[in-house]
C-alpha cells in the first residue's frame, strides 16, 4: 500500500464510538484496526475486533467498509459480518454547530460484539449467548445518525443521535446516542518533529448508550457507558487509541477495554487510479 | 452471504468507486478551474475575518512550526514548496501572498469543501496561525531548494 500512496501525518480524534464532523481528506485511505475486550457476567469474556477501510471520496463525503469478528473465550472465534458506512457533510463552511449525516448498512450475525454503537435495548445479557446459537441470527440493519460537532478553543464537543431499523422481521426503530469531548494536550506545535510532544496527544471522554425503541423510549432496560479516551498521533504516520470503558448500570458490561491502531495513506485514490489506468492500458497520467 | 447479496454489494462498491472518482475529478481545481476562480474564495472572507491579526506574528518559532505543520497536512496537495500541484493551487501566487493573514486563516478554517479542500478547524487555532505564518513567510524568503523527506 505504501507503494501506492505517500504517507501523511494524521490528526485523528481519540473517539472510538463518537463521531465528530471531520471527514477523511479527499483521496486518502485510512486503514484501521480496533479491538474491544469485554467482561461478561453469566458468560465468557470476549475479544471483539474490526478492520476498517475509510476513504475520502470528496471533501464532503467519506465512505467506510468494516469487517467484524470476535473471540469468545472458551467458545470460538468467528467472523460476524460487515458494515458499509457513509458520512456526508451538510454545510460547506464551519458554523456554530456542524451537522454530518451518517448512513450505514450492516449485515451482521447475532454474535457481533464490537459494540461500535449501543442502541435500543441492547443489554449485557444479550452477549452471553454461545456463538453457535448467536451466529444463527442474521441482522440486516439500516442505521442513520445525525452527527453534530463543534471545535472551540481547542475543545471538540460532539453529539451523535442514532436511529436504527433492523430490516429483518418486524423490529421497531431503535435509538441511541454518543457524546464526546476532547482536547489536544498542547495547542501550539513545536518547531521540531517529535514523538512525545504534548501536541501529539489528544485526550477526552465519551459517553454512549441506548435510548430504547419506538414503543419504549428512554433509559429503561438499556446499557450505558462512560469511557476516557486518548489518541497518540505519531509523526511516523500511525495513530494509537486507547479507551477503558465502564458500564454505568446493571445492564451494561462492567468493563470494556478498547484500543486501536490506524494509518493514513494520502493520495491513495489518485495513485490507485493511475495504476489501474496503466494496468488496463489506458492513458498514462 | 447469499449470491444476490454478494452481487448487490459488489455493484454498490463499483458504483461508489465510480461516483467518487468522478466527484474527485470534478472538484480537482487544477484540472478544471481557471486561476482566478481558484483564488476567488479568499475574497469571500468576511471583513471581520480579513481584519484579524496573526497573534503569533512576533513568535520566533511560528514559521518553523508552521513549516512542520505544512509538510504534515498541506504539502500532499499544495506541493512540498507550496508551488501547487494537480490537486491544489500554488500558495506562492500573488493572490495568496497579498491576502491578509486573517483571510488565510479563515480559508484554512473553513476549507473550500466543494473544490476538495477540507476544513482544517480540527487543528487548534494556534497551529492554524502557525501555518499562516509559514505561508506568509514564503513571500519574504527565497524558496528553499528542497525539503528533507519524511
Amino acid at each position: 500500500m505504501t507503494a501506492l500512496a505517500p504517507l501523511a501525518d494524521a490528526q485523528e480524534s481519540p473517539y472510538i464510538v463518537t463521531y465528530d464532523h471531520y471527514l477523511e481528506e479527499p483521496g486518502s485511505l485510512e486503514v484501521e484496526y480496533f479491538s474491544t475486550f469485554g467482561t461478561q457476567r453469566d458468560g465468557n469474556d470476549f475479544h471483539a475486533f474490526w478492520t476498517e477501510f475509510e476513504y475520502g471520496a470528496t471533501a464532503y463525503w467519506t465512505t467506510e467498509l468494516y469487517f467484524d469478528g470476535q473471540t469468545t473465550f472458551n467458545d470460538s472465534t468467528i467472523f460476524t459480518g460487515f458494515r458499509w458506512e457513509n458520512r456526508f457533510r451538510l454545510l460547506q463552511r464551519e458554523h456554530f454547530v456542524n451537522p454530518v449525516l451518517y448512513i450505514e448498512y450492516e449485515q451482521t450475525s447475532g454474535a457481533d460484539k464490537i459494540l461500535k454503537e449501543v442502541e435500543g435495548h441492547d443489554v449485557e445479557a444479550d452477549y452471553a449467548i454461545p456463538n453457535g446459537l448467536a451466529r444463527k441470527e442474521h441482522d440486516h440493519e439500516l442505521e442513520s445518525k445525525l452527527l453534530l460537532s463543534r471545535t472551540f478553543r481547542g475543545w471538540n464537543i460532539a453529539e451523535n443521535t442514532i436511529a436504527t431499523k433492523n430490516l429483518t422481521g418486524g423490529n421497531p426503530w431503535e435509538f441511541g446516542y454518543a457524546i464526546g469531548a476532547s482536547r489536544p494536550l498542547a495547542l501550539k506545535a513545536l518547531p521540531k518533529r517529535c514523538n512525545f510532544c504534548r501536541e501529539n496527544f489528544i485526550a477526552g471522554i465519551e459517553m454512549y448508550g441506548g435510548l430504547g425503541d419506538r414503543y419504549r423510549f428512554g433509559l429503561h432496560d438499556t446499557s450505558q457507558y462512560l469511557a476516557p479516551v486518548v489518541a497518540w498521533n505519531l509523526p511516523s504516520d500511525w495513530t494509537l487509541r486507547l479507551s477503558p470503558g465502564f458500564g454505568l448500570n446493571d445492564d451494561s458490561h462492567r468493563f470494556l477495554l478498547r484500543w486501536g491502531v490506524s494509518r493514513e495513506f494520502s493520495g491513495f485514490g489518485e495513485a490507485l487510479g493511475a495504476k489501474l489506468g496503466r494496468f488496463f492500458g489506458g492513458r498514462r497520467p | 452471504m447469499t449470491r444476490t447479496t454478494k452481487k448487490t454489494f459488489l455493484a454498490a462498491l463499483v458504483l461508489v468507486l465510480a461516483v467518487s472518482s468522478a466527484a474527485a475529478q470534478k472538484e480537482n481545481p487544477a484540472s478544471s478551474n481557471p486561476r482566478k476562480s481558484v483564488y476567488a474564495e479568499l475574497l469571500k472572507a468576511p471583513g471581520k475575518a480579513v481584519a484579524r491579526r496573526n497573534p503569533l506574528e512576533n513568535d520566533p518559532d511560528a514559521v518553523a512550526a508552521g513549516d512542520k505543520l505544512f509538510a504534515m497536512h498541506c504539502a500532499e496537495c499544495h506541493g512540498d514548496m507550496a508551488q501547487g500541484g494537480r490537486k491544489a493551487p500554488s500558495l506562492l501566487a500573488g493572490e495568496v501572498q497579498q491576502a491578509t493573514p486573517g483571510a488565510l486563516f479563515w480559508l484554512l478554517t473553513n476549507g473550500v469543501v466543494r473544490r476538495g479542500m477540507p476544513v482544517w478547524s480540527k487543528l487548534p487555532e494556534p497551529q492554524r496561525w502557525q501555518i499562516v505564518s509559514y505561508i506568509k513567510s514564503l513571500s519574504a524568503a527565497p524558496v528553499p531548494v528542497s525539503r528533507p523527506q519524511k
